[in-house]
């Protein structure tokens, strides 16, 4: 059986042979990629990074535990700064790259998967709000129970549930966004960054 | 140096001039500048950690408005009483055109507020006098049930402050000793734990202490409200105090604000549908025809790439 038959080497084939090791880690870019707006989907990375740096933090410590210690308010305000920071650089990113036409070039699957990971960010985040434990999520969590009811979402996620969100919240959901994330920064690698408008006879 | 335009077409790998570019370095500087932001804004600013409320608190600072609520309960006239899917079947819930998404979805999380929040708290550990009203209630039919809950639940509200109301010719049954010993109950913290163990002795579901709160009449909107949390405030965006809450729902908050939502008793099938229509339309954006030609319209681009277009011409 050659290697490319056997099940392994056609996921080879399909993942790491398309792709040249200067593609994953370039140390060159097209002269065209310098604007300060490409500091905007890194600048996203990082703030991701010190989300889950900060979650990781609190999930160890439990729930409750911001409640009680100074260090866990203040970790707490981290994972909160690092969440503001998240949106406002993603939405910036997401701005650019609409005003870059960015799915140019057969780039659609990144712009949707950029998408996607802006969906499945509020998503964590509003879990993240109504875990607080605090007077701010139950009063959230009550609001927005009937938003999710009406649409039939309700019987399924319960927001009124902590226990059920905490699990989305520290579990399902930052798996799926960072799956989504490196889905996306792969694409990114892949098709390389877009050219400027008005090229190629656009 | 000229290009010419194959060279730079954007479906095929750049072949045109390149720039010595350190990804690694990128995203070093990026996380030490980012982090750096983060734990700097959490020092200055902190986070907000408004105490949860609790049955005690309620009781104890809005005395009047939880035992109207609770004789709600047993009338069958709060928000829970009457809601629908997903709790039970005393509404409909809410339409878009003929579809009822919510009674599709079906009774996965059943609650009975009268007996869920007021008759099983109270027959955890009742003294005689409650025994004997919680056996009252349950052996009448439920038509008795509600003439002595929905009279009891007038009167209280015609009064306003009362905390209980006499009743010389028994037109409320057993309704006031219920509140009463429901009330005795919160005040003493004991209700907390009482609604939230009734399923499970270590609990994480919040379920029906919040859905009672939420009917509370007064209490826990008014709560809301001070802190610009309420729905006509632009609640869903905000955070308590002056800290930055979920600005990225903005669009969804509103809607809220506008007819024909705004007085639409569909609101929320109405802005969650029309949301998810609007989340379609960001995704498949590049396929819209209109649209997807704006970039090249409004050429914002022509600032983002200044230097590229500057160096050809």
């Amino acid at each position: 059986m050659s290697a490319k038959a056997s099940w392994t080497g056609r996921v080879r084939a399909a993942t790491l042979e398309k792709f040249e090791p200067e593609d994953l880690l370039p140390d060159h870019q097209p002269a065209y990629v310098a604007s300060w707006i490409y500091i905007f989907g890194v600048a996203t990375l990082a703030a991701f990074i010190m989300l889950i740096a900060s979650g990781l933090y609190l999930t160890l410590e439990g729930p409750e535990w911001w409640h009680t210690s100074k260090i866990g308010h203040y970790v707490n305000s981290v994972h909160l700064w690092s969440v503001e920071l998240f949106f406002v650089f993603m939405v910036v990113h997401l701005w650019g790259k609409f005003w870059m036409a960015a799915w140019r070039g057969r780039r659609l699957a990144t712009w949707i998967t950029g998408c996607l990971a802006f969906f499945a960010s509020i998503i964590t985040g509003f879990t993240g709000y109504i875990i607080q434990t605090n007077f701010d999520s139950q009063w959230i969590a009550t609001q927005a129970k009937d938003g999710f009811n009406a649409v039939g979402i309700g019987a399924f996620f319960n927001t009124l549930n902590t226990g059920q969100a905490i699990l989305l919240h520290v579990s399902l959901l930052p798996l799926a966004l960072g799956a989504i994330v490196i889905w996306h920064v792969i694409l990114v690698r892949k098709r390389g960054v877009v050219p400027p408008i008005d090229e190629a006879g656009e | 140096m000229k290009y010419n335009r194959s060279s730079i077409d954007p479906s095929k790998k750049w072949s045109g001039p390149l720039r010595e570019y350190d990804l690694v370095k990128e995203i070093v500087i990026a996380v030490v500048v980012v982090g750096f932001l983060a734990l700097s804004l959490a020092a200055l600013f902190s986070s907000p950690d408004e105490k949860a409320l609790t049955m005690q608190s309620w009781a104890t600072e809005a005395p009047a408005d939880f035992v109207q609520t609770a004789a709600g309960e047993l009338a069958g006239t709060t928000t829970s009483a009457s809601y629908g899917p997903p709790y039970n079947t005393n509404g409909s819930g809410q339409n878009i055109g003929p579809v009822n998404l919510g009674k599709i979805a079906g009774v996965r999380i059943p609650i009975d507020p009268a007996k869920s929040f007021v008759i099983e708290p109270l027959s955890i550990e009742p003294d005689s006098v409650t025994k004997s009203a919680i056996a009252t209630w349950g052996a009448a039919s439920a038509k008795q049930e509600i003439e002595w809950a929905s009279a009891y639940a007038d009167a209280l509200s015609k009064d306003g402050k009362a905390l209980s109301i006499a009743d010389p010719t028994g037109k409320f049954g057993p309704v006031p000793t219920l509140v009463t010993s429901l009330f005795s109950m919160a005040k003493s913290g004991a209700l907390d734990g009482a609604l939230t163990t009734s399923d499970t002795n270590l609990p994480t579901n919040f379920t029906k202490p919040l859905l009672f709160l939420a009917d509370s009449g007064t209490y826990f909107p008014d709560k809301a409200a001070a802190q610009h949390l309420s729905g006509d405030q632009w609640g869903v965006m905000n955070e308590t105090g002056s800290w930055p809450g979920q600005s990225w729902l903005w669009l969804y908050s509103l809607w809220y604000q506008i007819e024909p939502f705004k007085s639409s008793g569909n609101a929320d099938i109405l802005v969650m549908s029309l949301m998810g229509v609007l989340s379609l339309g960001l995704i498949f954006l590049p396929l819209l025809p209109i649209i997807s030609r704006i970039p090249y319209w409004i050429p914002v681009h022509r600032l983002i790439w200044r230097k590229w277009y500057q160096r050809k011409s």
